[in-house]
């Protein structure tokens, strides 16, 4: 018994070892890029001895690429904070309007409730970029195009449903009498929405809130269509590495690495609220 | 502070819940809604409580109509059966809300809070946190949370019924006295019978979707409305005993075992019909053979419970009735007995309907002995 035993914690460890690493080596891969030149780079067969270099997030950094060509002027930086910018400013605007809707949606039944909430969530059934075309004609009609403001609020076709669909749930799962006791001891429904049903929905909040930051993080095709060079986040703004004379992989990669650093620190930053338990312990139990 | 209700009806979707129920509750009672699980009786808390809106009828609180107030303007306390405590609160918050809702001081709150846990004997626990305490003191929180800011008008919803056996006695001597010193005026949900005769000035039971029959536990007791309020209070449950009464020659009888036993002349107009007679297991006693109104039994089997022995016994015609008796009280085990019934603690029911015969000379809150 002793010996399978050990045999299948052995098994299991290199089982879990292959699946880790199969998904974390192109990020590994990407790391090892982001300190190479092309030359060492495109070297065939690759390997992974080499001198590394910071050259890359040098130049992403002052915005100076040299290239074979000559220097190209690159606004790594500024498109950093624009995706910075962008997905804060969305989640927020999400945030704020989706909770207080996700609340409404969950909590009182009225008419036609659940064909709205319905109706938010099918933003995500179309084809992005065929919601794209007409609004780029609107957009630009009303001023609106390349805009920051503009931005945000197309960004809410992304964040708005999951954070209402999510924060929605959780606001479900919370016992309605936790909420009437709160009433009945004498406490206003907004003061009950702000102090029992918002910290007991605060891990899908966050949860809510970071997916949402993600994938808002992640958009490519609303700001490519929508923003010009100085809006445009750093998805848009790695096609400058497509250089006419190649693509210059240790910039993507270096560029890959500090764009994961936001969300990566996001990501820490959240876990706390994640993990935190919903009604453990409220009801009987 | 008085309560009234009148007329109120409620349903969910197509589901009638309450159809027209009248209350009148005065200043200090306390009221047991008693009745099976789905009779409305947490229903019909929420809509005092305000959380609910009635479908009609209305709720009046010390002369106040309640139609549009909301819960937190009502000066309401109330305990909910699944405690519905804050879990991201601990104790002393917990039962600090009400208080904190009126903004009083912090130090009037703490002083509060201090002196409620120490009634309840949860002084000990108050930096926990819902989800650390056990059972028994979850709902001694809920039940000081009601009890913090002293409302005038209580409302505990079967806050015993999550709790182990022996608090949920010990709860049961303290609660009346609880109560009391509040002065408050209780509504107290209910699904066991004892705790409603225990701690209720009277009892409403609850059934069909509105209150069936109320007045004191005595009352309800040994005057039920009809068979099945009679089944539900007692332990052992009440003897029905399919009867026809005749015309004896002194008067109305019923046949019991081939005797004759009389029953009370006010029932004179029950004489034909198809009746149920109702006799409690305490009023049913072993006797010697010749004794007035006895008739002999078979005795199957003998359950001997701590303060008294049940017997279940068969009459000739193999009907079986319970004969309970103190422990201790001498009685046969076995074989052949022969048993009298206490005629005045018999009822009459009618059998189709259930529906208690009241006999034509009782008055209407008849013979409380």
């Amino acid at each position: 018994m002793d010996q399978t035993s050990t045999l299948e914690k052995v098994l299991r460890r290199v089982a879990i070892s292959l699946v880790i690493l199969f998904f974390m080596f192109p990020i590994f891969w990407i790391v090892l890029m982001s300190f190479q030149t092309n030359e060492t780079i495109l070297r065939v067969p690759p390997s992974i001895v080499f001198e590394p270099t910071l050259s890359n997030y040098v130049a992403l950094i002052t915005g100076r690429l040299e290239t074979q060509a000559g220097t190209l002027e690159v606004n790594f930086m500024s498109n950093l904070w624009n995706s910075l910018f962008l997905s804060a400013g969305s989640v927020a605007v999400g945030l704020i309007l989706g909770i207080p809707a996700a609340y409404a949606f969950g909590r009182i039944k009225f008419r036609g409730s659940e064909d709205i909430a319905f109706t938010l969530l099918s933003f995500r059934f179309a084809p992005p970029l065929l919601v794209l075309l007409p609004l780029t004609i609107y957009f630009q009609k009303i001023g609106l195009a390349d805009t920051y403001f503009g931005l945000i609020w197309v960004y809410q076709l992304i964040v708005l449903p999951l954070i209402l669909w999510i924060v929605r749930g959780y606001f479900e799962d919370i016992p309605a009498d936790i909420e009437y006791a709160y009433r009945i001891a004498g406490h206003s429904w907004f003061s009950t929405f702000r102090k029992v049903a918002l910290p007991l929905a605060m891990p899908g909040i966050a949860a809510a809130g970071l997916l949402a930051f993600i994938f808002a993080w992640n958009n490519f095709i609303f700001a490519l269509v929508l923003a010009s060079a100085d809006k445009q986040p750093v998805t848009v703004g790695a096609l400058a590495f497509v250089t006419a004379s190649g693509i210059q992989y240790g910039q993507v990669a270096a560029g890959i690495v500090l764009s994961i650093l936001p969300t990566l620190a996001l990501a820490l930053y959240a876990q706390r609220y994640l993990v935190e338990g919903l009604s453990l312990g409220a009801v009987k139990g | 502070m008085s309560i009234q209700l009148s007329d109120v009806r409620k349903s969910f979707t197509n589901d009638l819940v309450l159809d027209g129920v009248s209350l009148d509750i005065p200043t200090g009672e306390t009221l047991v809604l008693f009745g099976p699980s789905g009779a409305g009786k947490t229903v019909l808390l929420r809509l005092i409580a305000g959380v609910i809106d009635p479908d009609g009828g209305r709720i009046i609180v010390n002369g106040a109509d309640m139609e549009g107030v909301v819960p937190e303007d009502r000066g309401i306390g109330m305990a909910f059966q699944n405690f519905a405590l804050f879990p991201h609160m601990d104790a002393h918050a917990n039962i600090a809300s009400p208080l904190t809702a009126r903004r009083e001081t912090r130090s009037g709150i703490k002083a509060r809070v201090k002196e409620v846990a120490t009634l309840l004997k949860i002084d000990h626990v108050l930096a926990h946190r819902p989800m650390e305490l056990s059972n028994g003191q979850k709902q001694r929180t809920a039940l000081g949370r009601a009890l913090a800011a002293e409302p005038s008008i209580l409302l505990l919803d079967d806050p015993l019924r999550n709790v182990d056996a022996k608090l949920r006695f010990e709860m049961r001597l303290e609660l009346p006295r609880l109560l009391k010193e509040q002065n408050a005026t209780v509504i107290f949900v209910t699904q066991d019978y004892k705790e409603a005769m225990a701690l209720g000035d009277r009892i409403a039971v609850m059934g069909d979707s509105g209150i069936v029959q109320i007045g004191t536990p005595e009352e309800i007791y040994l005057r039920p409305s009809s068979t099945r309020i009679a089944r539900l209070f007692g332990d052992p449950t009440i003897n029905l005993l399919d009867v026809v009464p005749e015309i004896g020659a002194h008067g109305p009888i019923i046949q019991l075992s081939g005797r004759e036993i009389a029953i009370s002349g006010s029932y004179a107009g029950a004489v034909g019909q198809a009746c149920s007679l109702g006799i409690r297991p305490e009023a049913i006693h072993f006797v010697e053979p010749g004794a007035p109104g006895a008739f002999p039994v078979e005795i199957e089997a003998e359950t001997p419970l701590n303060e008294k022995t049940v017997t279940l016994a068969a009459t000739r015609n193999n009907r079986e009735i319970l004969v309970s008796r103190p422990s201790g009280a001498p009685g046969p085990d076995r074989g052949s007995a022969h048993v009298a019934f206490d005629m005045g603690n018999a009822l009459l029911f009618d059998l189709a309907t259930g529906a208690r015969m009241i006999g034509t000379d009782a008055p209407a809150n008849e013979m409380s002995k």
